[in-house]
């Protein structure tokens, strides 16, 4: 059985306030040369089957909000 | 008037708002569950708060694809009284009822307290009688209003910007906007005006024992509407 894998991430242009919690953190813990952190979700889909359209169409209709998200449909993974 | 407060796995406010309507409006109000298909004999709807499905996803998202919504997009599109507080605000937005979306407070911290809104409009039966600046109390983590420039001026343009986070004396400051909305947006309406999301809470300032009646100016459209 195909599992698929979908990347959410904020929009750039949205601020993110989690990435830049955990950002200021790992500055604090030392990484100096850190100049961002953004923060999405992977979600890992079973599937009997890869049709690429479906796991659009599942992204369109609830996993991505299109206001506010981009999704990138990273393909069978395993 | 009969008012459907609808209720998710994970609604915490719907008895707040059950309770404000009939016990300090007067208006009849009833539950329905989100798996209902049909609001046939109800005239509005309070869309409660709490965490609906865990906030699993984003907040909103699974509550806005249940069943009960489809006659929810029903009652928005002929004029009939629409609100959503809190996690009902999240749930219209996520639904394509109302625009934009909202995104963790800016801070990331949780916020409880009474805030001042400033209604910004009176062309909606939803801030008619709201006349004063009012208080009223909010509680939660993901109350940041966002839209995209485009957005905002649409909501400019076609006045349905319903509310604003201000100060005590109706002034806006950073300070009062306390999660970090796009210009201290605090409750939208529809292009019709007759769907209302915000996030303060107008159901918990009901009656004097609570610490405020204000929230009965916005809950009033209940009766604006049907009068």
């Amino acid at each position: 059985m195909p599992r698929v894998r979908v990347a959410v991430t904020l929009k750039p242009s949205l601020l993110d306030s989690a990435g830049r919690t955990v950002a200021d953190s790992l500055t604090k813990l030392g990484f100096d040369e850190l100049q961002g952190c953004r923060i999405g979700k992977i979600i890992d889909l079973d599937v009997e089957s890869f049709d690429e359209a479906r796991i659009k169409e599942m992204c369109d209709r609830l996993l991505a909000n299109p206001v506010i998200e981009d999704y990138r449909i990273e393909g069978v993974i395993g | 008037m009969r008012i459907a407060v609808l209720k998710f796995p994970g609604s915490n406010c719907d008895q707040d708002a059950y309770h404000a309507l009939r016990d300090d409006l007067g208006i009849q109000a009833d539950y329905v569950w989100q798996d209902e298909t049909s609001l046939a004999g109800f005239d509005g709807v309070f869309v409660p708060g709490g965490f609906s499905y865990g906030d699993y996803l984003r907040c909103g998202a699974m509550a806005s694809r249940s069943p009960v919504m489809d006659e929810v997009r029903r009652f928005a599109r002929e004029g009939r009284p629409v609100i959503g507080a809190c996690n009902g605000f999240q749930v219209l937005c996520e639904s394509g009822i109302l625009p934009g979306a909202l995104l963790r407070n800016v801070h990331e911290k949780f916020v409880c307290q009474d805030v001042y809104l400033r209604a910004e409009t009176r062309r909606s039966p939803w801030t008619e009688a709201v006349d004063r600046i009012v208080r009223i109390p909010i509680a939660h983590g993901e109350g940041r209003y966002v839209a995209d420039a485009e957005a905002v001026k649409r909501l400019e343009d076609q006045d349905q910007i319903a509310f604003r986070y201000v100060n005590a004396v109706g002034e806006l400051d950073q300070d009062s906007n306390v999660n970090g909305s796009t210009d201290a947006i605090a409750g939208v309406l529809n292009e019709q005006g007759n769907v209302l999301g915000l996030m303060p809470h107008p159901e918990r300032a009901s009656r004097a024992a609570l610490g405020s009646t204000d929230g009965l100016t916005i809950l009033k459209a209940f009766e604006l509407v049907s009068a």
